[in-house]
């Protein structure tokens, strides 16, 4: 097991302390009647084993961001805990990430896990050029030879298909889609065993995206990481994932084999989710 | 024995049709031994395909067990046992060979056919070597090998699908209609085919609808019938 996930929930605003209870999918509302509190992640369970390759869908709204938000501890829940694999005590005993001093996340935000933004402004330094936002996570993970890094920005940024004739030229003046293949770049620089990616291929033209995942696909199979990949599009679902799960109002729907979240989904919502898109 | 179903049941709800219920198939239980293959038999719409997808996992069944027994001596039940054990099967013991091709448009014929031979650590050159020879057996112009298989007729995309999953054959094979678009030709070299795959102790359970087929290379037949 690489994550696990137990009963973890997020409100945005002062709880009143039921909202849990009285918002969801029963309720059709993630917003609690008693204290307009947003319930953006409601009692979440979930595990994944590593190499696995877990898809997230809903609304608009639903708590995927969150989630991976607070994988990546960009959040702290209000409830919950998170175990990732060889993150322990002394002795053995699993703890939970929401835990971990500042030096033991750096360790899992930097070497462990890697994130990628919708918007590649959200992961990457403007400031810095492609090549030293890609070695900044490199040196963040503890790498200290120029040398070494700078050989490993270069094959990185050959490995995306970026002209590596411009590492030292700003992020702002390369196109959306190699923007994004700089964060992604980035992103598996520390080889990571966990990679996070919130609707990596929004935004970017048709052809781009197909290339791109078909990139993000073959790196995968290459480096052998696990994946978590939020997006609106089932056939980037159905292309890239393993497992499915199905989130509404912040919370778990519905969780299979991902060809089988598509051809005999359960529950009334991932129904609709399935038969609007096909 | 290989796989052992009992009894399994499978209902379609139709929540967003006023909540309608479909009956995929009732009731079904066989069972297949290392080496043998079964024929599943019957009308159009009789459930023989969403069988093969509940073994499969893409369905989830109602009810019944699905014993499947493993490489290592152990039992799982496919039925109920973790998403994770499924994949790890699907990888490793499983296969699965759908009517339809799905493969990645940059991908050759050759190179998807040599690929799960490539995954379990094969050498490129003789990967390549194996997925020409079976190609051309199966009756596929090399003209045809290195062009992406999504262009190709129904029939030759079939035989793609076959060569793709026999040449590294999982101890279980599904086979959902592997004869359906093909010549008499062709169709006589998939069931050589899978002749062989028998004489190497692969357990296989096929779709078929041609009684001459199931006679041929049959060692059971599993009739299901269609509601009434
Ligand atoms: N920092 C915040 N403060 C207050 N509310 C927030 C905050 N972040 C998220 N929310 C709310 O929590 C809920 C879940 O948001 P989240 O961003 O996880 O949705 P999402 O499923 O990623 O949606 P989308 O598909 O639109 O990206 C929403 O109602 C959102 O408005
Ligand atoms: N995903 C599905 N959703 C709803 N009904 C289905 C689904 N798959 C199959 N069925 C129904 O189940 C029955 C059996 O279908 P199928 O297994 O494809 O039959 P066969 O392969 O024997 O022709 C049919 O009535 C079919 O319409
Ligand atoms: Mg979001
Ligand atoms: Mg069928
Ligand atoms: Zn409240």
């Amino acid at each position: 097991m690489l994550l696990e996930i137990q009963n973890l929930s997020k409100v945005y605003g002062v709880s009143c302390g039921e909202c849990l209870d009285l918002t969801g999918v029963a309720d059709d509302s993630c917003i609690c009647p008693v204290c307009d509190s947003v319930v953006a992640m409601n009692r979440v369970s979930l595990s994944l084993d590593g190499k696995e390759v877990l898809g997230i869908v809903g609304e608009s709204g639903s708590g995927k961001s969150t989630l991976l938000q607070l994988i990546y501890q960009d959040q702290c829940p209000d409830n919950g805990r998170i175990f990732y694999n060889g993150f322990c005590d002394r002795h053995g005993v699993p703890l939970n990430i929401f835990e971990a001093s500042v030096s033991e996340c750096s360790v899992l935000r930097n070497k462990e896990m890697s994130m990628i933004y919708q918007n590649p402004r959200m992961g990457l330094n403007y400031l810095f050029s492609a090549g030293g936002n890609i070695a900044e996570k490199i040196i963040g993970a503890g790498e200290r030879s120029y040398e070494v890094v700078r050989n490993r920005v270069i094959e990185l940024m050959g490995r995306l298909e970026l002209p590596t004739s411009r590492v030292d030229n700003y992020p702002d003046t390369f196109s959306g889609g190699q923007q994004q293949r700089i964060q992604i770049a980035k992103a598996l620089s520390s080889s990571p065993k966990l990679l996070l990616l919130d609707e990596p291929t929004t935004g970017l033209d048709l052809s781009v995206q197909a290339k791109l995942l078909d990139l993000i696909k073959e790196l995968q199979k290459e480096m052998g990481f696990a994946m978590i990949i939020v997006s609106h599009d089932l056939g980037v679902i159905n292309h890239l994932t393993d497992v499915t799960m199905v989130m509404k109002h912040g919370c778990l729907v519905e969780y299979g084999l991902t060809d089988q979240i598509l051809e005999d989904p359960q529950q009334p919502y991932t129904q609709l989710l399935v038969s609007s898109i096909l | 024995m290989k796989l052992d179903v009992r009894q399994i049941e499978k209902q379609f709800v139709l929540h967003n049709r006023g909540g309608v219920r479909v009956t995929g198939f009732s009731d079904i239980s066989f069972n297949v031994a290392r080496g043998e293959l079964l024929a599943l038999v019957g009308p159009s719409g009789a459930g023989k395909s969403s069988v093969l997808k509940a073994i499969y996992r893409t369905y989830l069944v109602n009810g019944g067990s699905i014993l499947f027994h493993r490489q290592d001596g152990t039992v799982v039940d496919l039925a109920v046992c973790t998403e994770s054990s499924v994949l790890e099967l699907r990888q490793r013991e499983i296969g699965f060979v759908t009517q339809f091709l799905k493969v990645l448009p940059r991908i050759s014929a050759l190179q998807a056919v040599a690929a799960p031979l490539l995954e379990l650590g094969e050498e490129e050159d003789a990967a390549r070597r194996r997925a020409a020879e079976l190609l051309a057996f199966l009756n596929i112009r090399e003209e045809l090998f290195d062009i992406s298989p999504l262009t190709f007729s129904g029939g030759e995309q079939q035989r793609v699908n076959i060569a793709r999953g026999v040449i590294a054959p999982k101890e279980l094979l599904l086979l959902d209609e592997p004869t359906a678009s093909l010549d008499e030709e062709s169709s006589s070299r998939v069931l050589k085919l899978l002749g062989n795959l028998k004489k190497q102790n692969i357990a296989m359970i096929g779709i078929f609808h041609d009684q001459r087929k199931v006679d041929q290379v049959a060692d059971h037949c599993y009739r299901i019938l269609r509601e009434a």
